[in-house]
């Protein structure tokens, strides 16, 4: 058990800015001061809050949260040691509680290129401006405005990415964020901008240092591909039972670029994700992915936003929840394509997969078309492993528990698939095995 | 509280204050302008109303003055409406006498258009005194009793039918269920009063056609349709042509109770002329092994907010809504379905087409709802959308709630335009843009159109026809 080394301020009460902005640039303690007011005049949502219907009210409460706190040097060594998610990495960093405790730019041709993978303080000296332009440029539209603005007031740590024109990072960028102490709150932040014709994979993993301690996660990730760029995020919440958190994905694609983000959830009491995907230049197209796996007691908020903005645009999303014990999600998705952006591309699925009567699942699919020229549709379906499916698999000889663990792993593996990456695809793949055995399936 | 008959000049004597009315010839009442309990107990004396109907008005009042718009998640356009300016009864013929000089001249163009007669011009026009229609509304109605069928207006079947009436009014639509049924509630006027004995099948279609400009035609009319063990029936409401409506608020309440092994078809074809904010509270109880669908096509108004609904309380109750919404210039057809499953085994299925032509919008909102620990639930939900033109929008905001491992649902929705492959194929074949885009609507709304009787779906059709002339282009 790691313990926190000092008693921090409570978060509701004390401004953070005062606390972590030693050093920070003049622009960056004028947006916390900022924000950190916008967090105080902004109401918690309500019951008719549109954007939180079918919510969880309760799970917001603050009362009692603190900053998290400095970690032992013994303790920080000992959760970056079993942090590694993939073998092959480009950069690998491990943060806990904030503290960054691995730094590891792995491959050297990077820096050559021009490439920097560099901490957020670290990125505020060397790359000052490209911070400034896109560290949450954009609006919280889906719901947490109030909790984007704590974090904006708060983020100290966090990594940013930057690919210049042109260059391809191959291998993944691996990030680990630990979190250590009983009701703590940290503020992870992925910056991710890739230049024209540039590419880059990110993943990003959240996980508690213990199985108890209830932990607080507020995080948020800005993804900004210029024309023709690549980037691909893929998040993986693996918070214990007791955890609440809020992950904010922003991404904006320029021309003839793609995006793609993926969250895999299979850990945390209450999370809530929302993903914003602006799919801005001409020819752009975004991905948006998630299997979610919540257990008894855990729920997934899940809100997505796709903006189409220009004609000949893409958008995909295919979300897929596999329910266990009395746990419950929220999909809530909304395509949005603006006048003239003609030709437009866009798509958005939801399924969940019920395997328990306790269990319970909501979707809110939207769509809000203002271009006459367009394919857009969505989809939602609620069911139950098939019957004539198991049948199917017992008539052969295979055991119903062993047939169950087929089905559901064949069913999350559709959204895998869609990554195109073997190594990171194997290991959501593992994640998921792994989640299922904990559970029982 | 007075229960004495008054006459029309005590009546008009001890209410002036209510408002600016005026009789301007004998037999009209004019509640005036504006919603007070004054206009209630205005309202109450002249239809000579119950107690307990003027104590339900009066809480319904209240209930509607409490309750805040429903601007949080609807169209901001009902920010529009100014109660105060409103007359919320008029009866007696109901309106000020009208000419058929006064009928604008699109509407005049669009009854030449349908081919409708001259006299039924001036019936649907609301020009026409309502003799014709009563006589024939009579004949339906001796029919009927043979029966033991109840076919009334609202009014007579809550003083002569007390027994049946006050067993199921305001029971699956309860007044605090909204800002507008509690309006409806406080106000109503018109509307019919259904009830059908066991084992009844009605063979033909009852049909509020007959009674368009009846006595108690209203901007807030009160149905309720009772369908007994094993009876059949269906209601259809509105009509085909375009009703010239000057009133800028309807605001109606509709209850249907089938029983068990009953069946209830309603069906409505709605075309107001496009000033009119037409706020509806639609909804059926479902009891075992009852059907009830709502067949439903709006195409008129200015904002059309209405999601019928079903709720399922037997085992193996079914639930139907097929719809149509054409949203032309200016227009918001803001329109669903709520299905809501409380029983085992019970279905549902919506179907949901949408054509939004120029400016216009046409909005899907659902709700479907599968609580805890029932088992066999079933739900189909399909929408599609059609833009028409560059400026045309639409949206779907449907919202699933599904408990437990023992169901199916699936929602599916797309949107489209009218394929250019499609319209040159026909303008090869000598089309003109206009008449192809007409098929191509036609075509994408044929499947549900067959759903309605045959009379309604042949001036369906035309009606499209006329809507979609000059959108080209």
């Amino acid at each position: 058990m790691v313990e926190v080394s000092i008693d921090q301020p409570a978060v509701e009460s004390v401004a953070p800015a005062a606390v972590s902005a030693v050093g920070a640039p003049e622009w960056l303690n004028a947006r916390r001061q900022s924000a950190w007011q916008k967090f105080q005049d902004t109401e918690t949502p309500g019951r008719t809050d549109q954007l939180w219907r079918f919510s969880s009210l309760r799970q917001l409460k603050l009362k009692g949260v603190s900053y998290a706190g400095e970690v032992a040097a013994a303790d920080a060594q000992a959760l970056s040691a079993q942090s590694a998610m993939l073998e092959d990495v480009a950069a690998r960093f491990v943060f806990v509680n904030e503290a960054c405790v691995t730094h590891d730019v792995l491959d050297a041709s990077l820096e050559a290129a021009g490439v920097k993978v560099l901490p957020l303080d670290q990125a505020l000296v060397e790359l000052g401006d490209v911070v400034e332009k896109h560290f949450m440029a954009r609006e919280a539209k889906l719901g947490s405005a109030k909790y984007m603005a704590l974090h904006e007031a708060a983020a100290s740590s966090g990594v940013v990415v930057f690919v210049p024109k042109g260059v391809e990072v191959s291998k993944p960028i691996e990030i680990t964020h630990w979190v250590s102490g009983a009701d703590v709150m940290v503020f992870p932040h992925t910056l991710i901008v890739a230049e024209d014709n540039a590419s880059v994979k990110v993943i990003d993993q959240f996980r508690s240092a213990d199985d108890a301690s209830a932990n607080w996660v507020v995080g948020a990730n800005d993804l900004v591909a210029g024309d023709g760029a690549r980037i691909g995020y893929y998040a993986v919440q693996e918070l214990n039972a007791a955890s609440r958190a809020i992950l904010v994905n922003n991404s904006v694609a320029g021309k003839n670029a793609t995006t793609t983000s993926f969250v895999l959830n299979t850990g945390g009491k209450w999370v809530r994700t929302e993903n914003m995907s602006y799919v801005q230049g001409e020819g752009a197209n975004s991905y948006m992915l998630s299997v979610s796996l919540p257990d008894s007691g855990q729920e997934y908020d899940q809100r997505t936003f796709q903006h189409h903005k220009s004609p000949h645009t893409v958008s995909d999303l295919l979300f897929k929840n596999a329910l266990f014990g009395k746990s419950r999600t929220v999909f809530s998705g909304l395509i949005m394509v603006d006048e003239g952006a003609h030709y437009t591309d866009a798509y958005q699925t939801c399924r969940n997969l019920l395997n328990s009567d306790e269990a319970e699942a909501n979707s809110m699919p939207g769509l809000e078309i203002n271009a006459d020229q367009v394919k857009c549709s969505h989809g939602s379906t609620s069911a139950q492993i098939d019957r004539d499916e198991l049948f199917y698999f017992l008539a052969r000889g295979i055991d119903e528990h062993v047939a169950r663990f087929m089905v559901i792993a064949g069913y999350t593996q559709e959204v895998i698939e869609k990554i195109g990456d073997e190594a990171i695809e194997a290991l959501l793949a593992d994640r998921i095995e792994a989640k299922l055995r904990t559970i029982g399936v | 509280m007075s229960t004495e008959v008054q006459t029309v000049s005590q009546i008009a004597a001890e209410k002036d204050d209510v408002g600016n009315f005026k009789f301007p010839e004998k037999h009209k009442y004019d509640a005036g302008y504006g919603l007070t309990e004054k206009t209630i107990d205005y309202i109450c004396d002249v239809k000579d109303d119950p107690d307990w109907v003027r104590e339900f008005r009066k809480r319904a009042l209240k209930v509607f003055e409490s309750k805040p718009m429903p601007t949080h998640w609807a169209s901001e356009d009902l920010d529009n409406i100014v109660f105060e300016n409103i007359r919320y009864y008029l009866s007696s013929g109901d309106r000020p006498t009208r000419s058929w000089d006064e009928v604008p001249d699109e509407i005049k163009e669009t009854f030449e258009r349908l081919g409708i007669p001259e006299q039924e011009r001036k019936f649907l026009a609301g020009v026409e005194a309502q003799y014709d229609s009563e006589a024939a509304y009579s004949n339906v109605k001796e029919v009927l009793e043979e029966q033991g069928v109840i076919f009334v207006n609202s009014t007579e079947g809550l003083k002569k039918h007390p027994e049946i009436f006050k067993k199921w009014f305001g029971k699956v639509i309860p007044t605090t269920d909204n800002k507008f049924s509690a309006l409806n509630s406080a106000v109503f006027s018109g509307g019919s009063f259904i009830y059908v004995p066991p084992g009844v099948k009605v063979s033909h279609p009852l049909q509020a056609y007959f009674r368009i400009n009846s006595e108690n035609f209203g901007q807030f009319e009160r149905t309720l349709i009772i369908a007994d063990e094993g009876s059949e029936v269906v209601y259809m409401e509105g009509c085909t042509a375009p009703k010239f409506e000057t009133s800028t608020l309807h605001s109606a309440v509709v209850e249907l109770v089938a029983m068990p092994g009953a069946k209830i078809q309603y069906i409505t074809v709605q075309n107001w002329s496009n000033n009119v904010f037409n706020l509806v509270t639609k909804r059926g109880l479902a009891h075992e092994n009852a059907e009830i669908r709502w067949i439903d096509c709006n195409i008129g108004s200015r904002l059309t907010m209405k999601y019928p609904g079903v709720v399922m309380k037997g085992r193996k109750a079914r639930g139907e809504v097929i719809s149509i919404a054409l949203a032309n210039d200016g227009q918001h057809q803001d329109t669903g379905a709520k299905m809501i499953h409380e029983a085992d085994e019970t279905s549902s299925n919506v179907v949901s087409k949408s054509i939004s032509v120029g400016t216009g919008r046409s909005t899907y909102r659902g709700q479907v709802s599968i609580p805890k620990h029932l088992k066999g639930c079933k739900n189909n939900t399909e929408c599609d959308a059609l833009l028409i033109n560059t400026n045309s929008k639409t949206d779907t905001y449907p919202a699933i709630t599904v408990n437990g491992n023992q169901h199916a649902t699936q929602h599916e929705a797309s949107v489209s335009q009218v394929s250019e492959d499609m319209l040159f194929y026909m303008q090869q074949r000598g089309l003109s843009e206009g008449e192809a885009m007409s098929l191509a609507v036609n075509g994408f709304v044929n499947d549900l159109v067959r759903e309605f009787p045959m009379e309604y779906s042949v001036e369906l059709k035309r009606l499209i026809e006329l809507e979609m002339e000059g959108s080209v282009g």
